[in-house]
């Protein structure tokens, strides 16, 4: 009896209702599974990464502390410098040429014509196949020799490319694969395009606005959430890019230096992340790459977060 | 109609989609009638797209190759009980954060938001070595235990179906006194059918076309998944192009027909992102 008095006098502190209590025992009862899986599977990894990262931890033996080392090694890894650049060029390069293909093809299908549900259903399809058959298909179509691109481009009378055997046309590969899948961040930008009022097209029609103004005044402000969001996307997808450079560069599980591709074109951030975590065990030094890649990417989509004010409207609320 | 108007609505856009079009199914057509030719034909100059004679041998000697059976099952398996977690977790989360009027909500939707920019890799290794500790290798407890813990996208998806629920509709039932969990389960959950069907079917394609999470959890062969398998064939197969085609057409025929019927599940996940401000 004098537990319970003493319980609602608490309650009353703190000022929350019996209602209240109820309404908050029920929401966490609702959200534990999420909660719990927060905690085991993100907070805590993310906190003993920090720690694996100061350490030598080959899985066998207990780990060893070895301090600041592995981040010292870090910055003297020609692997590292080599794999930032890579992502980089990915991350600056293929994201806005993906952007801005999949909100032309995005464009192209809010045309009203007849038939618009079948051009749907073909830009989209490519995003559905899985990421292996499709890297295995165009490693294929880039063949030097018997691929259907360099085949085509000779009967143009274009130069023909080694694509996946040139350092300096895998990346460019990869990026036209992207290109084939930009479905997916067209149907997003489809949704979008198709919530914006109308009268605003036909205002500016009246005053004699071009396609092009009418593109940048319109178009692109009334869109420009949802370019952030697949801009921000896109950036965290870029640094970890694994399963097409992993097929493209031929990986071979457990085959030491065969991941990368030519001249280590292909040696992404994520990739050499899995080569020194689960090729060559090194999984203090891995944890310390994955600390530096958090950082990396924080720091990434703050700057865009904080520029962004500038160029993205949100409409009306 | 004039000429001009004629050509702005009618003739530029149907240019342009047919042009598209051709581009993006291409390179289907080349798998296809890729994994049809004979080991010969595919390395003739110029090519013949459409193969002399359809070698449907093709499909059996990749089956035959390497037990795609099995690895279809394994695959299978593992989908179906990511699905079954997900459709267990993702609504009750979202359902917490969207209806019920509690201090936590607003908290919980940040994190969730805010894990989604998280790099998986930066938690990869110490699950890892949790999933080996725990003697989880090379089972497919690593690659399916997550889902019983809800995705951020699948909650951020769910939400927004939520709030487009009238209040009304459990209102009504609170009235007659019926609990939250009731609420849930027989008004919520039913109105809930097609955002929980897009959940299945996502989840389903993100398991199916999962490469990294096998690769690295299944070591023994008679455990692997599709992608796997497909990967290893390359390995052992790599210049056999007209085989290597036939099982990436197999790998991809699942796909493409969950997308044929599940098409207005595709095009829900699209609109979901637009109510994101």
């Amino acid at each position: 009896m004098r537990d319970s008095v003493s319980g609602k006098t608490s309650l009353r502190r703190k000022g929350w209702t019996r209602k209240e209590w109820h309404y908050f025992w029920l929401g966490l009862i609702f959200a534990s599974p999420w909660i719990i899986g927060f905690l085991i599977f993100t907070v805590y990894p993310f906190f003993s990464s920090l720690y694996f990262s100061l350490t030598e931890y080959d899985l066998f033996n207990p780990p060893r502390w070895v301090g600041m080392d592995n981040y010292k090694a870090i910055m003297k890894d020609h692997n590292f410098y080599k794999s930032i650049s890579n992502t980089l060029f990915m991350a600056f390069i293929s994201v806005p040429v993906t952007l801005f293909s999949s909100l032309l093809i995005a464009m192209l299908l809010n045309f009203k014509v007849k038939g618009i549900n079948y051009y749907r259903t073909i830009f989209y399809l490519p995003a559905v196949i899985p990421g292996v058959a499709s890297a295995l298909l165009w490693t294929w179509m880039l063949n030097p020799d018997f691929g259907l691109v360099n085949i085509f481009l000779r009967w143009a009378g274009l130069p023909d490319p080694a694509w996946l055997l040139d350092p300096q046309f895998t990346k460019p590969s990869l990026i036209l694969m992207g290109l084939w899948g930009s479905g997916a961040g067209a149907l997003i930008f489809l949704a979008a395009l198709q919530g914006v009022p109308q009268t605003y097209y036909e205002a500016a029609e009246v005053d004699g606005a071009n396609w092009w103004y009418r593109f940048w005044k319109i178009t692109v402000p009334a869109l420009s959430p949802i370019i952030l969001f697949q801009l921000i996307m896109g950036l965290i997808g870029a640094f970890q890019i694994f399963t097409e450079s992993y097929i493209l560069a031929g990986g071979k599980a457990g085959g030491g230096n065969s991941l990368g591709g030519p001249a280590q074109s292909l040696l992404f951030y994520a990739v050499n992340l899995y080569q020194e975590a689960f090729i060559n065990l090194k999984m203090g030094y891995a944890s310390a790459l994955a600390w530096i890649l958090f950082i990396i990417v924080m720091l990434i989509t703050l700057l865009v977060l904080k520029t962004s004010k500038r160029w993205v409207y949100y409409g009306g609320e | 109609m004039s000429a001009a108007k004629l050509l702005r609505t009618k003739i530029f856009p149907h240019t342009m989609l047919i042009l598209f079009s051709v581009l993006f199914l291409f390179p289907f057509v080349w798998l296809v009638f890729t994994s049809l030719k004979s080991s010969t034909e595919i390395f003739e100059l110029p090519p013949r797209i459409i193969p002399e004679a359809f070698q449907w041998s093709n499909y059996k000697a990749a089956l035959e190759t390497v037990p795609f059976g099995r690895y279809m099952l394994n695959t299978v398996i593992i989908c179906v009980v990511c699905i079954i977690g997900q459709l267990f977790a993702s609504p009750l989360v979202a359902y917490s954060i969207s209806r019920i009027p509690w201090a936590g909500s607003k908290v919980i939707f940040a994190i969730v938001l805010a894990t989604m920019i998280l790099p998986s890799q930066v938690q990869l290794i110490p699950q890892y070595i949790i999933f080996a500790k725990l003697g989880w290798i090379n089972t497919i407890l690593p690659l399916t235990i997550g889902a019983f813990f809800g995705a951020p996208f699948y909650i951020f998806l769910l939400r927004q179906f939520l709030l487009g629920i009238p209040r009304e509709l459990s209102e009504a039932a609170k009235m007659d006194g019926a609990s939250e969990f009731r609420i849930y389960s027989q008004i919520i959950l039913p109105t809930l059918k097609p955002a929980l069907a897009t959940v299945a079917l996502f989840t389903f394609v993100g398991a199916y076309t999962d490469f990294m999470g096998p690769l690295i959890y299944l070591n023994d062969a008679a455990k692997w998944t599709l992608t796997l398998g497909l990967q290893g064939f390359q390995q052992d197969h790599g210049a056999q192009w007209e085989k290597l085609m036939a099982a990436s057409t197999i790998m991809a025929i699942p796909m493409i027909l969950l997308y044929f019927f599940g098409q207005k599940y595709y095009m829900q996940s699209g609109s979901a992102f637009t109510g994101f401000k």
